[in-house]
C-alpha cells in the first residue's frame, strides 16, 4: 500500500506547549538530527534554560528566538515507516489570525491543544472556528499538561464534555480528544503509564492511522486549465494540450467533456504525466490531456462532465478573512483570483462581522480590518465557475488582491 | 476507493509540476536556478514532466563561482544539450574583475557570500521576474518560513516578517516593477523524497555524490576536497579518502563525508540511518545561529 502524506496544523499559543508538543513529535521519532539538537542545546545553555528547550527547534527566524514567540506559519517535516507528516505551524494569538487561516488552507487535520489547568479558553473557540471556516474535517483536541493536574481523569473528562458541548455548533465530522504531557512525553509517540484510564491511541499513531483520502473530491469533474502546452517542434507540430491539476472528479480516456464558459464540447483522447500516458486522472494529479476537437481553451476555463457542473457566477456569497494591515476601503476594484482565473471584483455589501472569540454575528461594526472574518457578497466583472467550499475545497476558494500594491488582502470561501 | 490513493511521492511532484506551470503562466520572464546540485536537478526533471512534450519554457541560470567542481560543470553542459534548453551564466569572478565585489581573505575564504551580488546583477541584467530555485523548507531554520512564491523587493531583499500570505494553490504572482518573486516547487520535500525520488524516476546525477577516492583535508570536524582554492594551514596535510557529497556547493565550502554508498540505493539507506543534517556539512551556515536567514535577506538563493 502507497504511503500516503497528511498534512496538519498545530495551533496554541506560547503557553500551551505548541512548540513543545512539536518538538516532542520531531524528537521522539527521530527526525532532530545531531547537529540540530547540539546547536539548541547551545543556544538553551546561553539563554540560560534547563535542558534543551524543545521550542527554539521550530521557532526559526532571528526576531522569534529574541521574544519566544512564533510569528508566522512555518512547515515541518517528518515521517514514520506509515506516513509522511506536513506540520503547518502557526501561531496563536488573535492578531496571528491570518496566519492560522493561512496554515489550515492546506490542512486535512488541525490539533488543538488545551492546557488541562486553564480548560477551554476564547482562543479554543477561535482556532476551532478557523480550522471548521476552512473546511477541515478531522481535529484532535490535545488535553495538555496533564502532568501539573496530576493526571486526573475526571479534570479530563470535564474538558471533553465542555469541547463537546461547544463543538455540536460546528461542522467537524471527526474529533478525537488525547490527554497528554508534551513536555514528559506522555501520549505523545509512547504510550503514558500514568493514565491507565485512557485507552485510546497515541497522538502520533492516531496521526499515522486517520483516513483522509475520502475527503477529497471524487465526483465533481474539475479541470481547470492552467497552461497550454503547445512544443511547435518536428516532432510535434500539431499537438496541443492542456495543462492543469485535477480538482475534482475522475477524468477518463474517451470520457466526453464540456469546456466552461464556451460551453463546446469534446471527448478526452489522451492523459499524460509527463511522457508516460496514463488512462485516468483524479485530484490532486498534475496531468495534460488532448482532446478530440480543436476547440477554444485556455488559461482560466474549465473541463467539467455534462451531467454535472459547477454554477457560473458573478454575485458571490462568501466568507472572507482580511489579511491586509489596511482596513478594506468600500468600493474598492480588486482581482479576484479563482483557481486559473482572475475577475475585477467589488465587494457589494459586508453583511456582518464575526467576533471569532464568541462566534456572535457582529452588525453593527462593519469595518474590516486585519484579521477580521465578515459574510460578504461580492460582484464580479466576469462570471466565476464556483463550487460551494464545503464540497470543493480547489473550486470553492479565491482570493482578493489589491490592484495598486499588488497584495493578496483577503481569502474567501464560496457559500453556493 | 484505494485506486485512488498516491504515494507521498507522486503528491510531491504534482504539487511541484503544478507550481512550475502557475511560473510559466503568469510570468514574463521566468528562469531556474541550476547549480548542478541534486535540487535544482530535481526541479529541472520537475519542469520537463511539466512541460512535455514541449521544451522546459524557461533557460537554466547558472551562477558560475569560478571555484566549481569540474564534474559539476561538465555534467551542466550534458543536460543543457539533452533538454534543448539555454543556458545563462553569471560569473563571480567578472565581477570580480570589474571591482563590483571583493574576495574575502583567509583560511576559510569562500565565494559563497559574493555569489549574491553575482545572482542580483544577472537577473537584473536579464529582467527575470522569477527564479525558480531548489530550496526545501527542511533544509535550515529560516527556510522552514518560505512561501512557493517568494516576493523580493527592487534590491532582492527578502522580508521574512512581512511575507505574503499564502492560501490554498492560489499563487498571487503580481508585483511591481523591478521587483520579484523566487519560486521554489520543492518546498515541501525532505531530503530523503528528494533521492527516494532520484531513485524512483532514475534521473542522472553527478558522479560526486557517488563515494570515491578523493584528496581531502579535515578541518574543524569537516571533510573538504582539496584544490587550488583551497588555503591550507601549515599543520593540514592532505590524504586519500572514501568519501562522497550530501550537497554540492563549490569546492571550498562543500564538506564529504565518509562513506562506501556507490549506488542510489545505498545512498537513500545512509540518508536514511543519518543523524547529521546535510547542511551540518556547510561552512557557510555554521557562522552563527542566524546565517541563513541574514544572507536570505540580502537575497540568497
Amino acid at each position: 500500500m502507497a504511503q500516503g502524506l497528511l498534512r496538519f496544523i498545530t495551533a496554541g499559543s506560547v503557553d500551551d506547549g505548541k512548540s513543545t508538543l512539536i518538538g516532542r513529535l520531531l524528537y521522539d521519532s527521530k527526525t532532530i538530527f545531531e547537529d540540530q539538537l547540539e546547536s539548541i542545546e547551545q543556544a538553551s545553555t546561553q539563554r540560560g534554560t534547563d535542558g534543551a528547550d524543545l521550542s527554539l527547534l521550530t521557532d526559526g527566524l532571528r526576531a522569534e528566538r529574541e521574544q519566544g514567540i512564533t510569528i508566522d506559519v512555518a512547515y515541518r517535516y517528518f515521517a514514520t515507516p506509515k506516513r509522511k507528516f506536513i506540520i503547518a505551524d502557526a501561531p496563536g494569538h488573535i492578531q496571528y489570525t491570518r496566519n492560522m487561516v493561512t496554515g489550515a488552507s492546506t490542512a486535512d487535520l488541525a490539533i488543538i491543544l488545551i492546557d488541562a489547568r486553564a480548560g477551554l479558553l476564547e482562543q479554543t473557540h477561535r482556532h476551532s472556528f478557523i480550522a471548521h471556516l476552512l473546511g477541515i474535517k478531522h481535529m484532535v483536541v490535545c488535553v495538555n499538561k496533564m502532568d501539573l493536574v496530576d493526571w486526573d481523569e475526571a479534570r479530563y473528562n470535564e474538558i471533553v464534555d465542555l469541547y463537546r458541548s461547544f463543538s455540536s455548533r460546528l461542522d467537524i465530522p471527526d474529533i478525537r480528544f488525547i490527554p497528554i504531557s508534551a513536555l514528559q512525553g506522555d501520549n505523545v509517540v509512547d504510550r503514558s503509564e500514568r493514565m491507565a484510564w485512557y485507552d485510546g491511541p497515541t497522538l502520533l499513531n492516531h496521526l499515522e492511522h486517520v483516513h483522509v483520502a475520502a475527503d477529497r473530491n471524487l465526483q465533481d469533474c474539475r479541470f481547470p486549465v492552467q497552461y497550454v502546452v503547445r512544443p511547435q517542434t518536428d516532432a510535434h507540430r500539431d499537438f496541443r494540450g492542456y495543462a492543469g491539476r485535477v480538482a475534482g472528479g475522475v477524468f477518463k480516456v474517451g470520457d466526453k467533456v464540456v469546456a466552461l464558459p464556451s460551453g463546446l464540447s469534446s471527448k478526452v483522447t489522451s492523459i499524460a504525466i509527463g511522457e508516460k500516458q496514463v488512462d485516468m486522472a483524479f485530484p490532486p494529479q498534475s496531468v495534460v490531456m488532448t482532446l478530440a476537437d480543436d476547440i477554444d481553451l485556455s488559461r482560466g476555463d474549465m473541463l467539467v462532465r455534462e451531467n454535472n457542473q459547477p454554477e457560473s457566477v458573478q454575485d458571490i456569497d462568501a466568507r472572507i478573512c482580511w489579511l491586509s494591515e489596511q482596513p478594506m476601503r468600500p468600493g474598492t476594484r480588486f482581482e479576484l483570483h479563482h483557481t486559473s482565473r482572475e475577475a475585477k471584483a467589488v465587494v457589494k455589501e459586508v453583511v456582518y462581522k464575526l467576533d471569532i472569540n464568541t462566534l456572535h454575528r457582529v452588525e453593527d461594526d462593519l469595518e474590516i480590518g486585519m484579521n477580521d472574518i465578515a459574510r460578504v457578497r461580492i460582484r464580479t466583472a466576469a462570471p466565476v465557475l464556483a463550487d460551494d467550499y464545503r464540497r470543493n475545497r480547489a473550486t470553492g476558494s479565491f482570493i482578493l488582491v489589491d490592484p495598486g500594491t499588488r497584495l493578496t488582502v483577503a481569502a474567501g470561501v464560496i457559500y453556493a | 476507493m484505494s485506486d485512488y490513493n498516491l504515494s507521498h511521492l507522486d503528491e510531491l511532484e504534482a504539487e511541484g509540476m503544478y507550481v512550475l506551470r502557475e511560473v510559466a503562466a503568469q510570468f514574463e520572464r521566468p528562469a531556474i536556478l541550476f547549480s548542478g546540485g541534486k535540487d535544482s536537478i530535481c526541479v529541472t526533471h520537475l519542469a520537463r514532466k511539466a512541460f512535455a512534450p514541449a521544451r522546459i519554457p524557461m533557460p537554466l541560470v547558472h551562477i558560475d563561482t569560478g571555484h566549481n567542481f569540474p564534474e559539476t560543470l561538465q555534467f551542466r553542459d550534458d543536460l543543457v544539450n539533452e533538454l534543448g534548453v539555454q543556458l545563462i551564466v553569471g560569473s563571480v569572478q567578472e565581477l570580480i574583475d570589474r571591482g563590483e565585489v571583493t574576495e574575502e581573505q583567509g583560511f576559510n575564504a569562500s565565494r559563497n557570500r559574493i555569489q549574491t551580488p553575482t545572482l542580483i546583477s544577472t537577473i537584473e541584467a536579464h529582467q527575470f521576474d522569477a527564479c525558480v530555485g531548489g530550496a526545501r523548507r527542511d533544509e535550515e531554520k529560516a527556510r522552514a518560513k518560505e512561501r512557493f512564491f517568494s516576493h523580493r523587493d527592487d534590491f532582492s531583499q527578502w522580508d521574512p516578517k512581512n511575507q505574503r500570505p499564502e492560501l490554498w494553490d492560489l499563487y498571487n504572482g503580481k508585483c511591481q516593477p523591478g521587483e520579484h518573486f523566487r519560486v521554489f516547487p520543492l518546498n515541501n520535500w525532505t531530503e530523503l523524497d528528494i533521492w527516494n525520488y532520484i531513485l524512483r524516476e532514475n534521473i542522472a546525477i553527478p558522479s560526486l555524490y557517488f563515494a570515491h577516492e578523493r584528496e581531502v583535508i579535515r578541518r574543524d570536524g569537516q571533510i573538504l576536497a582539496n584544490s587550488a582554492y583551497l588555503n591550507l594551514r601549515p599543520d593540514e596535510q592532505p590524504e586519500k579518502l572514501q568519501v562522497r557529497f550530501r550537497t554540492l556547493g563549490d569546492l571550498t565550502i562543500t564538506g564529504a563525508v565518509e562513506s562506501d554508498a556507490d549506488n542510489l540505493e545505498k545512498i537513500v539507506a545512509e540518508v536514511a540511518a543519518a543523524r547529521k543534517t546535510e547542511r551540518g556539512g556547510r561552512m557557510d551556515d555554521k557562522r552563527s545561529q542566524s546565517a541563513m536567514e541574514d544572507r536570505k535577506k540580502e537575497g540568497y538563493f
